[in-house]
Formats: C-alpha cells, sequence, structure tokens
C-alpha cells in the first residue's frame, strides 16, 4: 500500500448530505406505493368522458349501445395493432411513415396470392387458403420493415426519409401489383379475420375468455406477490391487490355482458334457423387479435430483453451502445416487428372490405402515430406504452365514432381530432415537466 | 508498496488516436498492476479520455498496442472490453435515465429466468444487496435513475461497474459532480476496490482530486505523456508543473514553481 499524505482534500470540511426532496412527492410516491400509472388512468379517464359526453349529446342516445360499441371495437382494431408496434419505433427515437402504403402492398399481395395463385393451385375456398394468403403478408410485411430497418440501423439515414420514401414506394407497388385494379371478393375463411356477422367467437366462447382473462390476471399478480415475497421486497397493500383484481374483471365482465347483448340481425338469424332467437355475436376476431397483440407486445416491452433494449437506446442511444446492447440489430428488430404487425393489421382490414384496393390504408400511418402519441408514448425517444397505444387507438376511434353518429361531416371530424391531438400532448408535456421538477 | 516485478495488469503501448488532423493521443504508454490506482491527469483536451476509451471500446485506437496479462488484446467494442474484465464508468456516467436503478446496474447483461424472461426481482435485489455496501442510503430502487441526484447516479454508475467482477476499473472524473461527502465515499470504495487486487485507473483533470488516492500518477499534455511518476516522490506542485508545463520534476526550476501559484 502507498502511504498516505495529507492532502487539500481532506482539509476540506465535511459537509452535510443533500437534503432529499420530499413532501411534494408524496402524492406520487403514494401513487407509486399502489404502483397505479397515473398517466393510463387519465386516459381512461378521458375515454369516460369522452362516451359519456357522446351518449348524452347524440340523437336518440345510440353511443353507448351495445351495437355501436361492438362496431367501435371493430373499427379501433386495425389501427390498435398498428400502433403497439409503433411505440417501439417511436421509443427509439425513430418514426415509420410507410405503415399506411405498406398495408396497400401488403393487403393487395395477399388478396393477389388468394384470389389469382392459390385457386389455380389447391382450389377455390380451400382450408388452408387463409393461412397461406396470412403467412405470405406477414412475411412481406416482416421482410419490408427488416429492409427499411436495415437503411436506418447501419447505413444511417434518418427514419423519417426512410419510411418517406417507403410511403411512396409501396403505394405505388401496391397499384403496380395489380395495374390498379380491385380484387374481390377474398376466400370465405380469410374473410373472417375481419369481423364481420361471422367473423366473432359468439356469446359463450366470449364469457369463456373473459373468465379466462380475470383467471390470468389474478393468476399473474399472485405470481407477481409470490416473487416480491421470495426476496423479502414490500409488498402492495393487499386491499390495493384486491380492489385492482375486481375492478379489473368486474370492468371486464360487465364490457363482455355488454357487448354479448348485441345480436345478430333477425333476417340472418332466421336464416340461420334460429328464428325469433337472440344469437349474440359476442367478440369479433380483430378486436381479439389486437387484445392478443397488445398483451404480447406488451410482454415483449416489459418481460425481454429486447424489450429493455429498446427503452435503453431511446433514453440514451450513447449508453445502451457502451452498456454493449446490440443498438443497430436492435432497431432493425423494431421495423421488422412493425412491418409483421402491419402485415397482420393488412389482413383485417382486406378481410373487413373483403376487397383489396391500392388505396388500401391511406393516411393510416397518421392515425397509428397520433394513437401512440396520444397514449403517451414521446416522440423524443424512451417513454411509451403498449397499453397506453390501445386505448389511445380507442379514444381517437370514440371521437370519430361519436361524430359519425351525429352526422358532423369529415371535415369537422378531421379539425377536432387534430386539436385532440396536440390536446392531448399539451396536457401530457405540462404533466411531464410538472412530474420532473 | 505496490509489487511491480511481475506482469502489469494492463499495458498500453504506443497507443495513437487522432480525429481527421487533430492527434488526440500520440505515442502514450501507461501501464497498470494489480491492486494499483494509478492517476491519469492533465488539463483539458490533454488526450485522457481519448486514451482510456480504447482500453474501454468506446473508440479504438488507431495503432499501439493493448496488454492484458501481458498477452496482446483486440478491443474493438465495450463488449470486447467487458468480456476481459474491464469496466468503465465515464464522465457522463451513461445511464439511461428512462429505467431504474436495477435496470441500469444490469443494462446489456440482464437476469433472465429460465424462461429467459427478465428477472426483475432478481435484479433489484442483487442492487439493493450492491448498494447496501457501496451506498447504503440509496433507497430508490423502482423510480428512472432521472430523477435521482447526481450522487445517487454516481452510486448506480459505480454499482455496474463493480457488479460484474472487474479486474480494471476506470473512473472518468468520479467525483467532478459530487458534494464533499459523496466524494470521501468514492475515495473510500477506491481504496476498498483496490485491496481486493483491482486495478484502476483514475483519470482527472485535477490532481488534488487524485492524488491522495493514486500510487501512481501518469500526466498528460496536449496529446503526449509528460511522464509517469510514483506519488511517494513527488509533490503536488511538481506534478502541476508536469501538467501545466509539460516539464517532469527534475527538469522543473524554482522559478517554475512561483509561477504556477
Amino acid at each position: 500500500m502507498a502511504e498516505t499524505k495529507v492532502s487539500a482534500a481532506e482539509q476540506e470540511p465535511e459537509a452535510a448530505p443533500e437534503p432529499e426532496e420530499r413532501g411534494s412527492r408524496s402524492l406520487r410516491d403514494a401513487l407509486r406505493a399502489a404502483e397505479v400509472d397515473a398517466r393510463l388512468l387519465g386516459l381512461l379517464g378521458a375515454l369516460a368522458v369522452i362516451w359519456i359526453v357522446f351518449h348524452i349529446i347524440t340523437p336518440n342516445h345510440t353511443f353507448f349501445t351495445p351495437r355501436n360499441i361492438w362496431n367501435l371495437s371493430v373499427q379501433t382494431a386495425v389501427v390498435a395493432i398498428m400502433a403497439t408496434g409503433m411505440v417501439l419505433i417511436i421509443v427509439t427515437r425513430n418514426i415509420d411513415l410507410s405503415v399506411g402504403a405498406v398495408m396497400a402492398a401488403v393487403g393487395m399481395f395477399m388478396a393477389v396470392v388468394q384470389h389469382d395463385w392459390l385457386p389455380a393451385w389447391i382450389g377455390f375456398d380451400h382450408p388452408l387458403t387463409w393461412v397461406i394468403a396470412l403467412a405470405a403478408g406477414l412475411a412481406m410485411g416482416a421482410a419490408i420493415g427488416a429492409f427499411q430497418g436495415s437503411i436506418v440501423a447501419y447505413v444511417g439515414v434518418p427514419s423519417f426519409i426512410v419510411t418517406l420514401g417507403g410511403f411512396l414506394v409501396w403505394r405505388g407497388v401496391a397499384w403496380w401489383m395489380v395495374s390498379g385494379q380491385t380484387l374481390a371478393p377474398m376466400d370465405t375463411l380469410f374473410r373472417k379475420l375481419g369481423g364481420g356477422s361471422t367473423g366473432t367467437v359468439g356469446g359463450t366462447w366470449s364469457w369463456v375468455l373473459a373468465i379466462a382473462a380475470c383467471a390470468g390476471i389474478v393468476l399473474l399478480q399472485f405470481t407477481r406477490r409470490r416473487q416480491r415475497a421470495r426476496y423479502g421486497f414490500r409488498l402492495r397493500p393487499m386491499w390495493t391487490e384486491i380492489s385492482i383484481a375486481v375492478i379489473a374483471c368486474g370492468a371486464l365482465l360487465l364490457l363482455v355482458g355488454f357487448l354479448n347483448r348485441y345480436y345478430l340481425p333477425p333476417a340472418l338469424a332466421t336464416a340461420t334457423g334460429h328464428e325469433g332467437e337472440n344469437i349474440s355475436l359476442g367478440l369479433a376476431y380483430p378486436v381479439l387479435i389486437a387484445i392478443g397483440v397488445g398483451i404480447v407486445m406488451t410482454f415483449i416491452a416489459t418481460r425481454r430483453r429486447f424489450g429493455r433494449s429498446v427503452y435503453a437506446i431511446g433514453g440514451n442511444p450513447d449508453a445502451a451502445e457502451l452498456a454493449g446492447i446490440k443498438t443497430r440489430r436492435t432497431i432493425v428488430k423494431t421495423f421488422t416487428l412493425m412491418g409483421l404487425l402491419v402485415g397482420l393489421a393488412a389482413a383485417v382490414q382486406v378481410a373487413r372490405l373483403n376487397a383489396a384496393v391500392s388505396g388500401l390504408g391511406t393516411g393510416m400511418e397518421l392515425n397509428v402515430i397520433a394513437a401512440a402519441v396520444i397514449g403517451g408514448t414521446s416522440l423524443s425517444g424512451g417513454i411509451g406504452t403498449i397499453v397506453g397505444a390501445l386505448l389511445g387507438a380507442l379514444v381517437m376511434q370514440s371521437l370519430v365514432s361519436g361524430m359519425v353518429l351525429m352526422g358532423i361531416e369529415a371535415p369537422l371530424q378531421d379539425i377536432v381530432v387534430g386539436i385532440v391531438l396536440v390536446l392531448a400532448v399539451t396536457l401530457d408535456t405540462i404533466f411531464r415537466r410538472r412530474a420532473a421538477r | 508498496m505496490i509489487d511491480r516485478t511481475g506482469t502489469p495488469l494492463v499495458e498500453l503501448r504506443d497507443i495513437r488516436v487522432a480525429f481527421g488532423g487533430v492527434h488526440a493521443v500520440q505515442d502514450v504508454s501507461v501501464d497498470l498492476y494489480p491492486g494499483e490506482v494509478v492517476g491519469l491527469v492533465g488539463g483539458n483536451g490533454a488526450g485522457k479520455t481519448t486514451l482510456i476509451r480504447t482500453l474501454s471500446g468506446a473508440h479504438p485506437a488507431d495503432s499501439g498496442q493493448i496488454l492484458i496479462d501481458g498477452d496482446p488484446v483486440t478491443i474493438s467494442h465495450p463488449r470486447d472490453a467487458k468480456a476481459l474484465g474491464v469496466e468503465t464508468i465515464y464522465q457522463n456516467l451513461a445511464l439511461a435515465d428512462n429505467i431504474d436503478a436495477p435496470g441500469n446496474v444490469f443494462l446489456g447483461r440482464e437476469l433472465t429466468t429460465r424462461f429467459g424472461n427478465l428477472d426483475d426481482s432478481a435484479m433489484e435485489d442483487a442492487t439493493r444487496k450492491l448498494m447496501g455496501r457501496l451506498n447504503p442510503k440509496f433507497q430508490n430502487f423502482v423510480v428512472p435513475v432521472a430523477s435521482l441526484s447526481g450522487g445517487q447516479r454516481q452510486s448506480v454508475a459505480i454499482a455496474r461497474a463493480v457488479h460484474f467482477n472487474a479486474r480494471i476499473l476506470i473512473m472518468d472524473e468520479p467525483t467532478a459532480a459530487l458534494g464533499p461527502a459523496e466524494t470521501k465515499q468514492v475515495g473510500d470504495l477506491i481504496k476498498q476496490l483496490r485491496e481486493e487486487g483491482i486495478g484502476i485507473f483514475l483519470i482527472s483533470h485535477d490532481i488534488h482530486d487524485v492524488y491522495d488516492l493514486s500510487d501512481r500518477i501518469s500526466v498528460m499534455l496536449q496529446g503526449k505523456l509528460v511522464g509517469t511518476v510514483d506519488k511517494t516522490e513527488v509533490t503536488t506542485d511538481e506534478v502541476l508543473a508536469m501538467i501545466i508545463l509539460g516539464k517532469r520534476p527534475g527538469e522543473v526550476t524554482q522559478k517554475d514553481l512561483a509561477e504556477l501559484h
């Protein structure tokens, strides 16, 4: 050991430790203790206000009816599926402006596969047609995403430019594939992906799924609690656990019960041999797909190393690189995932329309980005949740749906949605600034 | 005293780094023995950080050699350095502000369950134990590190470096953002790590920050090494003369020393 010498540093007086900031943080600490996300509560509150106000002001109070909410759920699905991918893109400080155009190209490709190619090989309405068409679309979407992502990550061209190029290119490709024709109709099974009166799981299965989801919520809480107890960490008070379980499961069951009151139109019920009966449509496939995507994406974002890397890159790209994270590969993966989700959304959209046109998904990129941003995703990177984006998509679609019911013209709808977008981000910015203090 | 008869833990030989036409580091050689603290000092732009970034993998050298335990190694990425037991605490701490303390400690090296999922509880547990040793007052394990104080952030950065059994630790201006109490804490930690046999490069622009803690001091000026001296053989004034005038202790006159004050 080297001997110690008296130095200037030791002559400095010992200062008191930095005073910890308390007081103003106590409310946030309380919220944190319950581990309730204030921003998420805000979104749910906004959604409740929108639904209540529209229900009151729409003629005949048609907003909060099983029929309208069911339609709303199906209409939200397409944007919601893509918004979950957009969150990860934006969190890494990138953007994807090409999703609407990619949707057109991929949708058109899936239509070509099932409309022109497969019938020649395996005949019309083969039970595998929908699987092959969907797989082809997902592969194409992922490939386009990987290609654009590689240019962003490895060549270093800003994602804004790469995907702006893609915005023009893929729309052109969609047109060029069929020389501007409209392809219709789609395969019978494929069409189920789009919802509609045949594309639902029915009332009974909706209940089964809802009850399974409740069991899942409780199981998740239980595992998490046991995990924390194993390490002797502070546990969430039991009353919070129970309240959360009761509120979440109660809301879920109420919603499904409500949606199950949307019945098959009498004429269709008669045609299927159920004259005079109330046949619940139940949850539509696109809605289940969107919920499934939301769960998987939340898992990827919060429980996997890939997700952690994505948030680290968004928070501090240099730190992520210095920590040994393969940042470029991670960026390519986010774009690939985005492409895959666009493929899935394109399948739903084509199935819903029962046709593919080169104008498919026009302007959709802005809805998707807006959904993510309304849901609390920060364009400066590092912040954003999948659940937030799903709720953001629902908020936007609720506004549109309500205004349609009120007979408001499209341009005015755009004005309102535009204002809400800016307002939402303004509130979020103020909220964040106050939280940072 | 440090035993310097064996093979050095690290040897940087004739390292050269240029940015465009600017020679940031010119033919600099320094070495480090196990259980030794080498202070690397020099004014702003002297090339200390650039030199050390070649060892941490943040920026490869244009030429020169790096030897660890006497074996030449190639370090072209931070991952390579970490694999060789070289951990770095950067001046800006290199933390992801939006992620909590355990997330930052394990960034890029997350603990996972047998299904490959993040094991947040295990990481929090390990971080709590680590902090119990490094900074017992640290309690904010679930908030993003953006909301922590400078000293707490420093603790996170240090925890990250020491958790993975580093053999060689690089600390770039470790106390620049700290108050006196926290500075003392970091000093105590450095002494503790040194006793565990870890070799430490301590980088600072201020000789007073590192003089006490260092066994040897290497001084850089304008990208070149002025010299490496044993601390027991020099005074702070002599080191100051090396930093400012580029003169080794024997070359300094009384007039020079007078001008420094």
